[in-house]
């Protein structure tokens, strides 16, 4: 037993069953910090289903499966033409239907499982604060989806900066595209994260929260399709902020420039409004975090 | 095991004084300013295992949570272990188990993963949260099950559950909500005789709530018995049930000859529609009876220790006094 003293006030596992009665806990009780880091360990490793049953991880490490495939695949191609397929941007955005699917599979696993089975009163009964639960699962879900992305722009990143025929300058140059799309991808996981989770916490069904998940995100791209044939320029421009894909399309546009859309305008024109979408972008994200605070400060009360 | 001795010692009794455990003062909580759950409540209870009881509606539930500070009370003073759940909820949870009343456990995951995430909530490392749930669930008689999810549990073993994961952190107080609810006779007693367990030798206090007074009068030293959201009484056990032992004695004919041969024999009658009630002084009481019985050669239908719920407990108080 390579342990501390304290193990002398242990049970020791010697395969003999002492009945030594109720024991006080006299060790360290954690602060609000490292329970709130406990919970979002805890959600992050649900969101892959790590410590579920296995039915659980079949959805998401499909997900995750398909979209470092494609990773690859491209990566590969790469190494042959010698030319990137498409930048670490424009891949975050080719994949946005399968982060919708990763959404609607993942948020209501954080938390429609809790509201169906009402274990929420066991958490509230206990020092963290009705806030933190709802701010760990929200920063669960932004880190699963921001790795769904990132990992395999990483995949594209170590592919490329092998292959590459101008030795340490390659790979620097390379990096600086990496970087980007990282953040990128980061943009994609707070919307959709904020956007989805607090879709999924409004009902403990989880049949409806996916479909509630699904239907925000996908709804809305009519909406855009209409507005962008509009016969009014402006109304054009604006059309993607009616749905937060589009939404981010046009925040990556204005920030990242030809890393997104190479050469001529890409079909989505967003003018000057730039700044109007990343404000909005703002907006939403924070707006759909307070109405998820909101909503935890109701629940289970 | 050199360390093992020192669980029992009194380490655990930092208000084995008089200190007061729960002291509510004027407490009152109504909803949307017309239903009344609390209606100025003042009660002071010194730790050990407390009873509280009353019919469903009559605030139980609502006490519980203002206690652990989930809701804010509509006006008065409240206090546990000390500490003003009102103003800092994170001191008192950190202190206080809570058993819910209503179903609560998530089906997929087994007790143990459960109780040691629930641990780990509370704020115990994870390898002491893995120890102390292990230890709580044997405490609560769940051994090789508890790796089992808990969706296949009976309702006896889910009740066990729910104690468990609030004993898991080690608390001084804990406030079961109605912790025989859906067990069978057998199972009620387990679940009772676990609680006076705890309250006893594990030297934790116990508010238990109830609607059967009958059930909790059995293991606890404090009753509070509340009704519509008012306080009937708050007593000590003993104080309370020798008042109203009443024996209940019914006859086909002849209640009026019985209740006057009782009432030369010095016997305190009161009527209750048929029944004639006698306080229950000694086991002569039942002869003393018995003879009256026998003497006027009367049917006798019915002669019973009368069961103790929480409406007849304060009618018999008045007929007694009366």
């Amino acid at each position: 037993m390579p342990e501390p003293s304290t193990a002398a006030l242990r049970p020791t596992p010697t395969g003999v069953i002492h009945d030594i009665g109720y024991q006080r806990y006299e060790g360290a009780r954690l602060g609000r910090r490292q329970v709130f880091g406990a919970l979002y360990l805890h959600g992050l490793r649900t969101a892959f289903g790590f410590g579920r049953s296995a039915k659980a991880k079949i959805f998401p490490w499909l997900v995750v499966g398909i979209v470092s495939l494609v990773a690859v695949a491209l990566a590969a191609v790469r190494s042959q033409i010698g030319e990137p397929v498409a930048t670490y941007a424009q891949f975050a955005d080719a994949m946005s239907w399968l982060v919708i699917f990763f959404v609607a599979v993942v948020a209501p696993e954080l938390v429609s499982r809790d509201l169906r089975s009402g274990v929420l009163p066991l958490y509230f009964s206990r020092p963290l604060p009705r806030a933190d639960y709802a701010l760990a699962k929200l920063l669960a879900l932004v880190t699963a989806l921001w790795l769904l992305l990132g990992g395999p722009q990483l995949l594209m990143f170590l592919g490329a900066a092998f292959t590459t025929k101008q030795g340490m300058r390659g790979v620097w140059n390379e990096l600086l595209d990496l970087l980007p799309g990282l953040l990128y991808a980061g943009l994609w996981a707070v919307v959709f994260a904020s956007v989805g989770l607090l879709v999924a916490s409004l009902t403990g069904k989880r049949a409806f929260a996916a479909g509630g998940v699904v239907a925000v995100f996908l709804m809305t791209t009519p909406i855009v399709g209409v507005l962008s044939i509009l016969p009014s320029r402006a109304a054009n421009e604006l059309a993607g902020l009616a749905s937060p894909s589009t939404l981010v399309q046009g925040v990556g546009i204005w920030s990242l420039g030809d890393l997104l859309v190479e050469g001529d305008p890409g079909e989505m024109m967003i003018g000057g409004f730039g700044p109007v979408y990343a404000l909005a972008a703002v907006l939403l994200v924070a707006g759909a975090t307070a109405l998820l605070l909101a909503r935890y400060r109701k629940v289970a009360s | 095991m050199p360390g093992a001795c020192r669980c029992l010692c009194w380490a655990s009794t930092p208000y084995a004084g008089p200190v007061t455990l729960i002291a509510t003062q004027s407490l009152t909580k109504t909803y949307g300013g017309r239903v009344t759950a609390l209606a100025d409540l003042t009660v002071a209870v010194e730790p050990g295992i407390i009873g509280l009881v009353g019919a469903n509606g009559a605030g139980k539930s609502t006490l519980i949570k203002i206690l652990l500070g989930l809701i804010a009370p509509t006006s008065g003073q409240v206090s546990v272990l000390g500490i003003d759940p009102t103003a800092d909820p994170a001191a008192v949870r950190n202190r206080v188990g809570y058993m819910p009343e209503h179903d609560c456990l998530p089906p997929d995951l087994s007790a143990a993963e459960l109780v040691t995430h629930l641990g780990r909530m509370s704020g115990l490392p994870r390898t002491a949260a893995r120890e102390r749930a292990s230890e709580a669930l044997r405490h609560v008689g769940l051994y090789e099950e508890r790796y089992r999810p808990v969706g296949g549990y009976s309702t006896g073993m889910k009740q066990r559950v729910k104690l468990a994961q609030a004993l898991v952190h080690d608390p001084d107080l804990l406030l079961l909500d109605e912790p025989t609810n859906g067990l069978d006779p057998a199972g009620r007693d387990a679940m009772l005789a676990l609680v006076h367990r705890i309250g006893t030798e594990f030297g934790i206090s116990v508010l238990v709530c109830s609607h059967l007074l009958g059930e909790v009068e059995r293991i606890c030293d404090t009753l509070i018995a509340i009704d519509g959201g008012k306080l009937l009484r708050a007593d000590n056990i003993s104080a309370m049930t020798s008042a109203t032992d009443v024996l209940a004695v019914e006859v086909s004919e002849g209640t009026e000859e019985l209740a006057a041969r009782l009432a030369e024999l010095k016997l305190p009658v009161a009527r209750d529609g048929r029944l004639l009630l006698v306080p229950l002084a000694d086991d002569g009481t039942y002869d003393l009876i018995l003879g009256a019985v026998a003497e006027l050669d009367l049917p006798l239908h019915r002669l019973d220790q009368r069961r103790h719920r929480v409406a007849e407990l304060f009618a018999t108080r008045e007929l007694t006094n009366a």
